[in-house]
């Protein structure tokens, strides 16, 4: 089935430019097709008509990379639960709708263009201590240090966050708490983790204060809009080790 | 230039501990003054990265995503395969170097091949230091399971988000270079030229593309580990963004080619819906084990099919074709990769096709559910079904998956010697670029494999050999003719398509390219279709050059220019895997000349003409290519013709 409908668009040119929404009209569009797919299509009549193309990220339209990040009806990663944008299809949508579309909104994200953001602040919190501390080549027998399967799996589920950034464009205080906690509580988990477990709650923990994300006060909407649904128990535990580290540091 | 693959002497089994213990090295001190590139940042480059970084050289790495968190390596779903034998049925180093050397019809290099099972090992131990999330028995040992019907169990996994797993291991020991200030990070940085000075690779022309800005970069050595090419279709289950433009750069200057048209088409893939198409959906291979693969035995009901007054539910048993049973009774549905594609090609072409296109075949579990239940099917394939679900809008328990064969992998890449260097000295390639591993057509799960032993285990040390000899050389300037050159040349090239003043966007010259490619080039080849193809493509290439519009700004973010200067790379390649396609007058793995087949319809190798890797020396953009032969020789495997009747 095809369906025509009304785009909003937030057009902004560069971090420094006001910006502001744009009306588009884009008419039959397959409602087999993905949202992306609509946007392609629209960027194409845009080239066509002389017009600057809307510029988004996106990259594997699988939802795996986490690139994909658009604010569609007042939702990070449009209706549906438990998809990226690139996974929402436009059979989601009615003929004669209107969407609106905007980009992550966070004081650490900067626009860059349009509905494509800056989320380098997400790396810096990586490299903050989201690592074991392991060089290449100087590691034992994989199998010498059996792990829990429970705790396998738990670390398993932390370590599917993609670092897409809903969950900070979700929180009305843009807080990083749940990517954050999600890396934090993974190696937490693992044996492998544990020798620099305080280290890393601590350093990560402050370079997510520096990088400009807020508190976290809990409502609870990152995980709400979490494309991978990280718990919230993540948060629950980085709070425990980050609590355990603050009193066991020695500097 | 004759082509040297450098393979050390000795037995297969000592020649990389021989190797490793015979090279020069470069002492500590000395590291930290000797810079080195790494373009990419996905398994291969992301663990090369590292890896250089921690032994203490100098090392900027580049990516075009936002992070080098979101390479392509992040999609690969099934596993990767180690010769750990945890499960003690029989797996050996030996073992998954003969199925390798086997799987790839005999059309890889034996040495190469051989280390890449011995490191194998290391990469799990490596993997799991990191804290990579495996998945495990109850007993907290490592799980693993068999993959691409090979005989024992030596794929380790996690869910069906590996390379997502692994990825993030080698970002987070990227991430602790980065912060100890071994490696700096290009992000949204686009490699556009390779710069030789006194012929050897000595840095890299890249695009900032946030701000447009072109940057010269030098270095002692340059690493190439940018994917594979499989989006020359346009159609693909690669990311959007995946490209050849760095390899190709590297082609255009010196570094060969080898065995461009080795392409793995997989066969279980979501069918085309329309025209609106950007890229097409892998299903995971596992799927084979319980699904059975059908289309109607008649043609009417076919017909009904494809017009939507008939569905799957409507054909009784005896008027349905299982092909796959039928024509390969001893593997039936587990066929290898290239086999089931081509057979369900057949099908489709024949006008046995099951949706409105007539390109899709069904993969049905109704038969697997009345045997073992609803509920079993949903514990194995439960997310599975659920993501067919999303994206077909079709209750898979209720009606059989839709499938079709799709581009997937590209076994073909820059040709490399034992070292991983390119013809260009100083230049390395690792990864999907690269031809080195798979031959003619790639195991499932290998691939993770090669990117990660490339990164972590060989290139760090052959790049040390020599990079033994620079320690005198000091810093590379930037302000030589060479470097002035190379950036002038890309500017120029950046400047003819921002002023082209032409009418169609880029994406329509890319599906022209795309359908020529999947239609003359993709499952089955033959000499006509091929020569036509070579015309076609100059002629796209040239509408190309005419008549491509980008919108804004070269000084500005500008996602449509960054497509345009990829599709005008692919417009070359395209050419170039014709011509290794018309030359290569047998068919082997993912290879399939229609002139070359047995009487059953199987293919048919030549190993008495073909048994060499062809590698391809870059003449001009409008001249032809030269080739030339490694000639491959096998010591240790027998070359047999392979038979999955
Ligand atoms: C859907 C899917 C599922 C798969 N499943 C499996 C599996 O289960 N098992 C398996 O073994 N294999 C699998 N594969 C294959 C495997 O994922 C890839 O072959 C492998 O990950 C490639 O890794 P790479 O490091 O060589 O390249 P990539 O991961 O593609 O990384 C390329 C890097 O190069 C950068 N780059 C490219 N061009 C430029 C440029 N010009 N300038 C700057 N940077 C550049 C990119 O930014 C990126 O960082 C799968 C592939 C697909 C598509
Ligand atoms: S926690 Fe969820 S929403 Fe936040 S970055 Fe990770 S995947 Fe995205
Ligand atoms: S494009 Fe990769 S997650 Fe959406």
């Amino acid at each position: 089935m095809d369906i025509n409908v009304t785009l909003k668009v937030w057009r902004q040119n560069g971090p420094n430019d006001k910006g502001d929404f744009k009306e588009y009209q884009i008419n039959k569009v397959s409602t087999d097709s993905s949202f992306l797919e609509m946007m392609d299509m629209l960027n194409n009549q845009l080239i066509e008509n002389g017009e600057d193309p809307i510029a988004f990220d996106h990259d594997c339209r699988e939802g795996i990379c986490g690139m994909c990040s658009m604010y569609i009806n007042g939702r990070p990663h449009g209706p549906g639960d438990g998809i990226t944008t690139c996974q929402l299809h436009m059979r989601s949508f009615k003929d004669g709708d209107t969407i609106y579309i905007e980009p992550w909104r966070a004081t650490a994200f900067p626009i860059i263009k349009d509905l494509m953001v800056d989320r380098t602040a997400f790396d810096k919190i990586m490299q903050a201590g989201g690592f074991v501390s392991v060089n290449t080549g100087s590691a034992q027998d994989a199998n010498n240090i059996p792990v829990r399967k429970e705790d396998a799996d738990e670390a398993f589920k932390a370590a599917a966050c993609i670092g897409c950034g809903a969950c900070v464009a979700a929180c009305k205080n843009a807080s990083a708490m749940l990517f954050t906690s999600a890396k934090v509580s993974q190696l937490a988990l693992l044996p492998q983790g544990q020798t620099e477990a305080t280290e890393r709650a601590l350093n990560m923990v402050a370079e997510m204060d520096a990088q400009g994300f807020g508190a976290c006060t809990n409502t609870g909407a990152c995980m709400a809009e979490c494309p991978k649904e990280i718990s919230l128990e993540h948060i629950a535990r980085l709070n425990r080790e980050y609590m355990a580290a603050s009193l066991t540091s020695r500097d | 230039m004759a082509l040297d693959s450098k393979i050390p002497k000795g037995s297969i089994d000592k020649k990389w501990s021989q190797y490793k213990s015979e090279i020069k090295l470069v002492n500590p001190a000395n590291k930290r003054h000797i810079n080195v590139i790494v373009v990419g940042t996905g398994l291969a480059g992301g663990a090369a990265a590292a890896s250089l970084g921690e032994m203490g050289y100098n090392v900027k790495a580049f990516c075009f995503q936002d992070s080098p968190r979101r390479a392509h390596s992040i999609a690969a779903q099934g596993g990767i395969n180690a010769a750990k034998n945890y499960q003690n049925d029989g797996d050996s180093v030996y073992r998954l170097f003969y199925d390798t050397i086997k799987g790839g019809d005999y059309r890889a290099r034996e040495a190469n091949v051989h280390r890449l099972a011995e490191v194998s090992r290391n990469i799990i131990d490596q993997c799991v230091a990191q804290g990579v999330p495996f998945a495990r028995e109850y007993g907290g040992y490592l799980d693993n399971r068999s993959f691409g019907g090979v005989q024992v169990k030596r794929t380790f996994y996690a869910k069906g988000q590996t390379g997502q797993q692994l990825l993030l291991g080698a970002y987070s020991a990227l991430s602790r270079q980065i912060a100890a200030k071994t490696v700096t990070m290009y992000n949204r940085h686009e490699m556009l030229d390779v710069v030789i000075v006194d012929g050897k690779a000595r840095g890299i022309i890249a695009r900032n593309l946030i701000t447009g800005e072109i940057e010269r970069h030098s270095a002692h050595a340059v690493v190439l580990a940018t994917g594979g090419y499989g989006n020359v279709f346009f159609l693909s289950t690669n990311a959007m963004g995946s490209n050849v433009s760095a390899a190709w750069k590297a082609h255009r200057k010196g570094a060969y080619f080898a065995n461009p048209c080795y392409t793995q088409i997989h066969p279980t893939c979501l069918p085309r819906s329309g025209d609106h198409q950007s890229k097409l959906t892998l299903m995971s291979e596992s799927l084979r084990n319980d699904g059975r693969i059908w289309v109607p035995k008649k043609k009417e009901d076919a017909e009904a099919i494809q017009q939507g007054k008939k569905n799957a539910n409507d054909i009784p048993e005896e008027d349905r074709d299982f092909y796959l049973e039928r024509r390969y009774p001893a593997f039936g549905n587990l066929v290898p990769r290239d086999v089931a594609s081509r057979a369900a090609k057949e099908r489709c072409d024949a006008g046995y096709g099951v949706n409105q296109t007539g390109e899709a075949v069904y993969l049905d579990f109704g038969y697997a559910i009345k045997r073992m239940g609803k509920d079993a099917i949903e514990a194995k394939y439960g997310n599975l079904f659920q993501m067919y679900e999303k994206i077909a809008d079709e209750n898979p328990y209720e009606l059989p998956m839709k499938i079709y064969p799709a581009v997937h992998y590209t076994m073909g890449g820059v040709w490399v010697d034992y070292d991983l260097m390119t013809t260009v000295p100083g230049l390395y390639c690792a990864g999907e670029a690269n031809f080195s591993d798979h031959g003619a057509n790639r195991l499932g799960a290998s691939a993770l494999m090669q990117g990660l032993a490339d990164g972590y285990f060989v290139l760090p040390y052959t790049i040390g050999n020599y990079l033994a000899d620079e320690i005198r050389t000091g810093t590379i300037p930037t302000d030589s003719p060479e470097f002035d050159k190379a950036e002038a040349e890309v500017k120029g090239t950046i400047d003819k398509l921002m002023n082209n003043n032409g009418t169609k966007p880029v994406d329509y010259f890319h599906k022209l390219l795309g359908s020529e490619m999947w239609e003359k080039c993709g499952m089955a080849r033959n000499a006509e279709g091929l020569k036509s193809a070579i015309e076609e493509i100059q002629k796209i290439r040239k509408d190309f050059w005419a008549n491509v519009k980008i919108p804004g700004s070269a000084n500005a973010m500008n996602p449509e220019l960054e497509k345009a200067l990829r599709v005008a790379d692919f417009l070359e390649l395209g050419e170039l895997m014709c011509r290794d396609a018309l030359m290569r007058e047998e068919s082997c793995g993912g290879h399939f000349r229609e002139e070359h087949q047995t009487e059953e319809g199987e293919a048919l190798r030549h190993d008495d003409k073909f048994a060499f890797v062809g590698a391809w020396e870059f003449k001009g953009t409008d001249s032809e290519p030269t080739l030339h032969k490694e000639e491959l020789v096998y010591e240790n495997v027998e070359m047999k013709q392979r038979s999955y009747k």
